[in-house]
């Protein structure tokens, strides 16, 4: 249920993320989702891509500093309040959100969500629970 | 054990009386018999007789490096030629060694002074001791061999090179006792970790090292790696070699400075005034004893803070920390005086944080700046912003509260501070560049 995400600290200067997708696209690694977040100083670039080992890898050894966090991908339905039946569960239970970001694919007609938890266990328990489809790992990474 | 009980463990009163002999004999040697000294002393202004208490020494000039430079090669000897039975020599970073010289008396007493160095670390008669500072023109190699031989005990004087021979003979001839730089002590456990060899399985049990600058995670390591006691001793050439100070075995923690031959100061690097015991700042030694070459409060560019307190060990001479770095590398931020080896020292105490860092210090309005690049690795990284803002805060408030000045943290990406010659390039001074 769980997805490996790839992490990679970025300084805040220009072409260090085009430098990222260059290493991993020239590797053959592709990207099936991406987010920034950054400050005023450096950024976290997160990834979930095709092959987790190879672009771990190459990004390593081009001195990139990477991490892995386990995330989980969730389909949301592609209509108003969608993605708010989904938060309302979590926030009853009393799970943060530490952040969250969108799939640029599509899964039929609806949406495919990113998110990582405080307390990843007990959301996905919670949202099996509430009947909301999951993702398996090897089908995000096929996507 | 000690050495030379009477003299090591003399109280503090007799100590200093005697040093006020010493320093009076000295100056009134220098003043006659090296016109360069009687120059100086001239334009202080000082004649020998003037030197009447320990508080006289803040009259008598400095000595450089560069005065020894200037008066290359002999021109300081204070004894002629027949008198002198040794000379060695350091290498100089302009070309030309740095020529130093031994009477009879002075190797006498450097071997008298590594003897008690070496009974310091707890080494003594029936010790078998491998000596790999190099022997030559270099203090490292002799200093040791002579005071291991007025100790009593077996030297091999192996010198340097040739490390895997070295692995072999730490095995075959069992050692009790190693003597080289600190980086090489790590070289030899590389090596014979290669050629299987444990060191656990050898007889090797303490270590004394020295020659150049280390902290106490390398002693840590050589310590896990190596299986024996890892100690620190000071000294230079110009003062006589190894045997200035060193650790003690049983406290580990500071080095005992020979003060009954070697009269310590503390000063501040750039108003050159005297700084009270525990204040960092830059050693300056005057030779009480030598007379080949002896030298009017030098100046050694070794940071360090000195301390009176009494030792477990017996010993009343004063203390001397680790060189924390040299007075040329110092920088001032807003009136306080900052070492780079700090932060260093700082940054390695905080788990997974990467020794390599680079300061810039820059001037916004009136105000002095300093911003502490520090890499972020996979131990420290953290796919969260407010878990690598919390890393940077708390550097930041670490480095307050050791140095008490302010900084901001700037994380970069590994290996994007820039390294010249493999080392890196750790001060960046904007001031100077706009001033
Ligand atoms: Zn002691």
């Amino acid at each position: 249920m769980k997805v490996e995400q790839i992490s990679v600290f970025l300084e805040n200067k220009a072409g260090r993320l085009a430098e990222v997708t260059r290493v991993l696209g020239e590797a053959g690694v592709n990207i099936r989702a991406l987010s920034l977040a950054d400050t005023t100083d450096f950024g976290i670039l997160r990834l979930i891509v095709d092959n987790y080992a190879l672009a771990r890898e190459v990004l390593k050894s081009k001195g990139f500093t990477v991490g892995k966090t386990e995330v989980v991908a969730i389909e949301v339905p592609d209509r108003p309040g969608g993605l708010a039946s989904v938060l309302d569960i979590l926030a009853k239970a009393g799970i943060n959100v530490e952040y969250m970001y969108a799939f640029v694919q599509h899964s039929g007609k609806n949406a495919v969500i990113i998110f990582r938890f405080d307390n990843l266990d007990e959301a996905i328990a919670l949202l099996q629970q509430a009947g909301i489809h999951i993702y398996k790992g090897e089908e995000v990474y096929k996507l | 054990m000690i050495f030379d009980i009477a003299s090591e463990t003399l109280p503090r009163e007799e100590l200093e009386a005697l040093q006020l002999r010493r320093l009076q004999a000295l100056v009134e040697r220098v003043y006659h018999l090296v016109p360069f000294y009687r120059r100086r002393l001239d334009e202080a202004g000082v004649k020998p007789e003037d030197v009447r208490s320990l508080g006289d020494l803040e009259r008598l000039p400095f000595t450089t490096k560069q005065d020894i430079r200037d008066n290359y090669p002999f021109g300081l000897f204070a004894v002629p030629m027949e008198q002198i039975v040794r000379i060695h020599a350091s290498s100089g970073t302009t070309g030309k060694p740095t020529p130093v010289a031994y009477t009879q008396r002075d190797l006498n007493t450097w071997s008298d002074l590594m003897a008690r160095t070496l009974s310091a670390c707890g080494v003594h008669r029936g010790d078998i001791v491998h000596i790999a500072y190099g022997y030559g023109l270099f203090t490292g190699g002799l200093g040791f061999h002579y005071g291991v031989e007025r100790l009593g005990a077996a030297v091999i004087p192996v010198s340097g090179g040739q490390t895997r021979r070295q692995v072999m003979l730490i095995q075959d001839f069992g050692p009790t006792v190693l003597c080289c730089t600190p980086s090489f002590a790590l070289y030899l456990a590389e090596v014979a970790q290669e050629m299987g060899v444990d060191f656990k399985n050898t007889k090797l049990r303490v270590g004394i090292f020295g020659a150049e600058p280390w902290s106490e995670a390398m002693r840590s390591e050589i310590e896990a790696r190596l299986h024996l006691d890892a100690l620190d001793i000071y000294g230079l050439s110009e003062i006589i070699g190894p045997g200035v100070a060193v650790e003690c075995i049983e406290a580990k923690h500071g080095l005992h400075l020979f003060e009954d031959h070697f009269l310590p100061e503390i000063i501040d690097p750039v108003t050159l005034k005297p700084l009270p015991p525990g204040e960092l700042g830059e050693l300056v030694i005057t030779t009480l004893t030598k007379e080949a070459f002896p030298l009017l409060r030098y100046r050694t560019r070794d940071i360090t803070a000195i301390d009176y307190a009494p030792c477990i060990c017996g010993r009343t001479l004063a203390r001397i920390r680790r060189i924390q770095g040299r007075s040329d590398d110092m920088l001032i931020i807003r009136g306080v005086n900052v070492f780079p080896s700090q932060i260093e020292s700082v940054l390695m105490e905080i788990p997974g944080v990467a020794p390599h860092y680079q300061l810039i210090v820059d001037r916004q309005g009136a105000l002095d700046t300093l911003e502490v690049a520090v890499e972020v690795d996979e131990a420290t990284f953290s796919d969260e912003v407010k878990g690598l803002q919390a890393l940077a805060r708390r550097i930041e408030s670490r480095i307050k509260d050791y140095l008490s000045v302010s900084v901001t943290v700037r994380l970069v990406e590994p290996r994007s501070i820039p390294r010249s010659e493999g080392k890196a390039q750790r001060v960046v001074d904007k001031r100077k560049l706009s001033a």
